[in-house]
């Protein structure tokens, strides 16, 4: 395997690649890292800017506002809810299409999916789309949420794309057994589509569970907020009134302002991160299946 | 076999057509609730967009309302702020694709010169994190890393530097923009990459390194056309969102200081049509945004269909 330019060059090459790509590790873990610190350390020596490599004098003070305010607390039964029930129509909804369009016996099929890709590349936008969601009633509801976006046209492709897979033999076969469009749908595709739908219900709850703006702007009472929109409010907003601790100590609640802030950062990314060494290689199988072509 | 040949011979399109109705009805009922979405959510919003051309009044609905012509199209583009925000939209999505889409690029290739597969998997992994992050919660760290007191200007003051209010100056807002683009991007793009990286057959280096061929020739000759097709293809995708790029990040970003540089056309028509009521004008706004990315994503894809085997369509 030696050749010419093998020797001191390399070995050059490999130190200084392998030292770029600690950086980048380093780059990519400290912000949460330091995050994570910060909210666990004392707040007066957060505000003395003394936190920086590990936490001091550990204090879960900021924790305790958290997650003793009803209000932060019940947006996160309102996303796992959300999350919940979009996810499911998204499925269901995304299933039907990709299963129609996939069977090449569907009349028109040309026709339904060009009209259904046009959709990715042109929208009334954002105005036009509010008036709707007004006049369907929609507004301070779920259903603000978890209709407008019930299909991701990029997500029903790739689902498409899988469905086609399924060999036509086993389509033909389950017929002389008398089975319906739909009962294959449910008995044969699915059950062989199992990777590609696991994927689809990862990509569609994580954009349930980081959506906002939806929110912000079909929802009026705050007690049906997302735990996105909480987080917003308290840390890009700077409302964190409601996380004080009373009257007369002003003082003292603005130094534990900061580590609020993180702490609360923590509490809405901390589910994810519990669950990303499990999840991660479906994720990345995901951006796989996607890259095939439709 | 016989009631086939009967309706071959007889069939016109149309009756063939409803021949294949009536064989395939189930079909079209198992689409019929995924087409009424898309009539509901996305033509019938499009038909919405007739209030650009209308002075809209609520009460009224959009059919009764009074027409307009073009009246809010010319106002705004008269408008000289319509200058600045075309200007921000383009500055923020080009310099995005200028340095947010090589990166990943130059980060599979250097990650692929790794030996070590242990290490490499840990440098990839921890490099897909941020993607993992909400837009919320980044956007929440990058505004209070840049505060005066935030970890940036500690970083700053260790160097020597001075304490900036970074979010408070507009000259900072597309640097910060780009860098946090790539912070949560640059793992997760790369994905595709290395998998493209991995596919290229290992004997073609073998025959290189025995022609002489160093790093950079092998890099050159054989890594990079091996993974253009993916380049490629990556490419027109990203030109066709030039103009959808972050509208949430920015308006999480944002605030009236960095008006500037900071407020897209995105950001423009929320402010116009949600918070100050005029439904009609930002709509107008919207629809000349629409058009104009509709132009691009069919330009970039006759392009890429010129020059290449890849297209969207």
């Amino acid at each position: 395997m030696l050749t010419f330019d093998q020797g001191k060059n390399k070995d050059i090459f490999n130190l200084i690649n392998g030292l770029f790509m600690l950086i980048i590790v380093v780059i990519m873990l400290y912000p949460l890292y330091y995050v994570g610190i910060i909210s666990i350390s004392d707040s007066q020596q957060v505000a003395k800017g003394r936190v920086h490599w590990y936490p001091i004098k550990i204090s879960f003070a900021a924790y305790e506002r958290i997650l003793t305010n009803g209000q932060f607390m019940h947006s996160f039964v309102n996303t796992l809810m959300y999350t919940g029930v979009g996810t499911t129509i998204n499925l269901i909804m995304s299933s039907l299409c990709a299963y129609a369009l996939s069977r090449k016996k569907l009349p028109l099929n040309r026709f339904f999916t060009l009209i259904i890709i046009f959709t990715m590349y042109f929208s009334g936008g954002m105005i036009p789309m509010y008036i709707l969601v007004m006049n369907l009633g929609m507004i301070d509801t779920i259903w603000s949420l978890v209709l407008p976006g019930a299909i991701s046209t990029y997500n029903m492709l790739v689902m498409r794309t899988f469905f086609v897979n399924v060999p036509e033999a086993l389509h033909e076969a389950a017929e002389i057994d008398g089975a319906s469009e739909f009962r294959k749908l449910v008995v044969l595709v699915l059950p062989l589509s199992m990777p590609v739908i696991a994927t689809m219900v990862l990509f569609y709850a994580v954009d349930h569970w980081n959506s906002w703006f939806n929110a912000m702007i079909y929802l009026n009472t705050n007690s049906k907020y997302p735990l996105q929109l909480m987080v917003r409010n308290l840390v890009i907003e700077q409302n964190y009134g409601q996380y004080y601790s009373g009257v007369g100590r002003e003082i003292e609640d603005s130094v534990a302002a900061t580590t609020i802030q993180y702490a609360g950062i923590i509490v809405a990314t901390l589910p994810i991160l519990l669950l990303y060494p499990a999840l991660q290689k479906y994720f990345v199988k995901g951006v796989m299946i996607g890259s095939v072509k439709g | 076999m016989a009631d086939r040949m009967a309706w071959r011979s007889t069939g016109t399109a149309t009756t063939k057509f409803l021949k294949k109705i009536e064989k395939n009805w189930q079909l079209l009922v198992i689409l019929f609730l995924p087409l009424c979405y898309y009539i509901i959510f996305h033509y019938a919003p499009m038909y919405g967009v007739l209030i650009a051309f209308k002075k809209f009044s609520a009460r009224k609905g959009i059919l009764a309302s009074d027409w307009i012509g073009l009246k809010y199209f010319k106002k705004f583009l008269t408008d000289p702020y319509f200058y600045k925000l075309v200007r921000n939209t383009l500055m923020l999505n080009l310099l995005t694709l200028i340095f947010g889409f090589p990166a990943p690029i130059l980060f599979a290739l250097l990650l692929n010169e790794i030996k070590s597969n242990a290490f490499k998997r840990f440098v990839q992994t921890a490099s897909y994190l941020p993607h993992f992050i909400s837009t919320v919660v980044l956007c929440g760290m990058v505004v209070k890393f840049c505060e005066v007191k935030g970890l940036i200007n500690d970083i700053f003051e260790l160097l020597g530097g001075k304490r900036i209010g970074f979010l408070q100056d507009p000259k900072y807002f597309r640097t910060i923009f780009v860098l946090q683009h790539i912070w949560k991007s640059l793992g997760w793009n790369a994905i595709i990459y290395i998998a493209a990286l991995t596919g290229i057959a290992p004997e073609l280096y073998e025959s290189a390194e025995i022609e002489g061929a160093n790093r950079f020739q092998k890099i050159y000759y054989i890594t990079l056309p091996g993974i253009s097709p993916t380049i490629i293809m990556m490419l027109i995708l990203r030109i066709g969102n030039l103009m959808n790029l972050g509208h949430e990040v920015v308006m999480l970003l944002y605030n009236s200081m960095l008006y500037e540089t900071a407020d897209i056309i995105s950001t423009y028509v929320y402010r116009r049509g949600l918070v100050s009521g005029e439904y009609s004008y930002a709509t107008a706004v919207g629809l000349v945004n629409s058009i104009v990315s509709l132009i691009l994503v069919t330009a970039a894809n006759a392009v890429s269909r010129r020059f290449s085997e890849t297209s969207l369509w």
